[in-house]
């Protein structure tokens, strides 16, 4: 187990600049999770931490030792990639014994140590079978086995469940989580998905066009995003966005979103508006924040957050339904209980939560 | 009217089932005849050449007798003179460790040379592949003129030796090719979770690359061996005294006399010619399907 740390991480393909300068630092034990669109440089951090990719400037260090020369073999890291990247004509004892033998290991150590994590992983009767006998998800935990046996300081992960189908790609995402919690090994995961970024994460780095957008907890990423591309990421349906003017509104403000709709803003998030009053702005606002008026909450504070808005599209999914609407030409979606979603067409009265509203500024993209 | 439906339409579907089955009958019977034909067409020569070698020279002579079937007898004299009277030993010899040794280096050469240009970027190594191949575009029938030069250079010679050294200038550029493609065809991870897992780059091609890669490896080495077991135009350049001689040449140069053909010898001495070659076929054949077919069903 060991710490990473990137300092002014940067990596330049001839003219074109994947990494720009990228400073992380990740605990001993703690998982990681980069997360970000294609082409944001997730995955070349995490090769240039594998010592795949060699570093154009800046340093990384595993363990307290910089690794910027030194050859994968040399890092003590362990790699999952996404298409499994196993050998196919070794069985899947080998595949995991592979990188011990070429280490020299005792014969008798080798053997302890596949059967043992063939164990955590569930995979001791497959281990005489080839990768082209497996399922994909058994080909992912001979991969993940292949990574445990050699018990290294790091373990990076590149986008592993991709390749899996929806129902495996949660069971195996549970299963890693499970894994992490038993070896506890310091971890960097890869992936494009949020809900996984989400899920297994201690800490997620939302990383966009080569640079860090924000660095946090789960929670603290969906409930304060530093910056438009992080409010727009993370949650699934995606935040609103809709254009606003922020208004003087008495003692208090307001923001308009339409000739219509006249939100006010909530007391507690005022003072951190007062600069921008009189300006055009982004208001941002989740689905699960625009649902019906709760009727016992009739209270003198909640009321000017109601506004009615004819329904477009209505999508049930279940335990909720989720609603899309135009609201000053800008669709927008709320997410109601399925018994109060109306039908396509009809008018609904809908209720926008503002204490979880986000004003951005559209020239810096910055949150408020 | 039910009734009538149904016996209406039962005729229908049968006879809809049945002209499928007369489609499928059809395409059997055209495919058939065509492999027919095409095997009479392939396997008329060797079926001449085995007549011919079972004759005796008088019967080979005679023009009445019907040449396609043996009329005297079968005598297998012209095999027991072809291995006794002639130095026919001494060119399955000569050609034996030719090819061998050509193999050998070969497939070693264009290995190395394949992994290093097809997996390991370098300046250059695009311009080197292609130079490559462009090499083995260059008819033999040109080259012989320069290489005679060299090999005269060397004191090479009229020694079969000189085909060691001759003959990868015609298997190498093409089977480094054959196995470059080979090599780009397995995912680039794989060389990377070598890397991590510790490799050097020679154990992730020992361990790796020539065992993944071995259909590949197969195709090269049958080709490395056709081209040199069947070689004509270097051995007829460079090499005269028969104790160097390989098979093709001395087959030809020892059986035909000006204008007398020994044409019973010459027949046997082609099939005994081509016996190592069927039998690496066929043996390489069944390990290269083998390979292809591994695992490919689910246990």
């Amino acid at each position: 187990m060991a710490d990473v740390l990137l300092r002014n991480v940067v990596k330049r393909f001839d003219e074109v600049e994947a990494v720009r300068s990228i400073d992380l630092d990740i605990r001993s034990s703690e998982l990681v999770v980069l997360v970000g669109p294609s082409g944001c440089g997730k995955s070349t951090t995490l090769r240039m931490i594998a010592g795949l990719e060699e570093v154009t400037s800046g340093e990384i260090f595993i363990g307290g030792e910089l690794v910027n020369d030194l050859p994968p073999k040399d890092r003590d890291i362990a790699m999952v990639f996404q298409n499994y990247a196993l050998y196919p004509h070794m069985t899947a004892f080998e595949n995991m014994a592979f990188g011990l033998r070429l280490r020299k290991f005792p014969k008798s150590e080798i053997r302890e140590r596949v059967e043992d994590a063939a164990r955590i992983l569930d995979i001791t009767d497959l281990l005489l079978r080839r990768p082209k006998q497996l399922s994909g998800g058994q080909r992912q935990r001979v991969a993940m086995g292949r990574a445990i046996v050699r018990h290294p300081k790091v373990f990076l992960f590149d986008e592993p469940l991709s390749n899996l189908d929806a129902k495996l790609r949660v069971q195996m995402r549970t299963e890693i989580k499970r894994v992490h919690q038993k070896v506890k090994t310091t971890t960097v995961y890869v992936t494009h998905d949020q809900v996984e970024a989400m899920t297994l994460a201690d800490r997620v780095v939302v990383m966009n066009r080569g640079q860090v957008e924000q660095i946090g907890a789960p929670q603290e990423l969906y409930h304060h995003p530093r910056t438009r591309f992080v409010a727009g990421f993370i949650g699934s349906p995606a935040m609103n966005f809709l254009p606003c003017r922020l208004e003087q509104n008495g003692v208090g403000m307001r923001v308009r979103v339409s000739d219509t709709v006249v939100l006010p803003v909530p007391e507690a998030s005022a003072a951190r508006y007062r600069g921008a009053i009189g300006r055009d702005l982004l208001f941002g606002l989740r689905p699960e924040h625009i649902t019906e008026p709760r009727r016992n909450d009739g209270s003198e504070a909640r009321r000017g957050r109601e506004f009615s808005a004819t329904l477009d599209v209505i999508e049930p999914m279940g335990m909720e339904t989720m609603v899309y609407f135009s609201l000053g030409g800008t669709e927008v979606c709320g997410r109601v209980s399925p018994e109060n979603a109306g039908a396509p067409g009809e008018a609904m009265l809908l209720n926008a939560n503002v204490d979880h509203m986000h004003l951005i500024d559209p020239e810096t993209d910055l949150v408020l | 009217m039910t009734v009538d439906a149904i016996n209406v339409s039962t005729p229908r579907r049968g006879s809809l089932k049945s002209s499928l089955k007369r489609n499928r009958r059809w395409a059997l019977i055209a495919s058939y005849i065509f492999l027919v034909l095409f095997a009479i067409f392939f396997l008329t020569p060797p079926y001449y050449m085995i007549v011919t070698s079972l004759k005796s020279d008088a019967e080979v002579a005679r023009m009445a007798t019907n040449p396609w079937i043996v009329a005297d007898g079968i005598t297998l004299d012209q095999y027991k003179l072809l291995l006794t009277q002639t130095d026919f030993l001494i060119y399955f010899k000569n050609t034996a460790i030719v090819t061998i040794c050509v193999v050998a280096i070969t497939m070693v050469v264009s290995v190395l040379a394949a992994f290093s240009l097809g997996r390991m970027k370098f300046w250059g190594s695009g311009i080197l592949a292609t130079g490559i191949f462009l090499t083995y575009l260059v008819p033999d029938t040109l080259l012989f003129i320069p290489l005679f030069q060299i090999v005269r250079g060397l004191g090479l010679l009229n020694s079969y030796w000189s085909m060691v050294l001759v003959y990868p200038t015609l298997t190498v550029p093409f089977c480094t090719w054959i196995m470059i493609g080979y090599f780009q065809s397995i995912p680039k991870e794989l060389d990377e979770a070598a890397l991590i897992d510790g490799a050097s780059h020679m154990q992730m091609l020992l361990k790796i690359f020539i065992p993944v890669a071995l259909p590949g490896i197969i195709a090269a080495t049958i080709f490395a061996f056709t081209v040199s077991w069947a070689a004509f135009v270097y051995p007829m350049a460079f090499l005269y005294s028969s104790d160097q001689l390989v098979l093709t040449v001395g087959t030809v140069t020892s059986l035909i006399r000006a204008d007398v053909y020994k044409w019973g010898m010459l027949m046997a001495g082609a099939l005994v010619a081509a016996g190592p070659p069927l039998i690496i076929y066929a043996f390489l054949m069944d390990y290269y399907i083998a390979g292809l077919t591994a695992g490919a069903t689910k246990g």
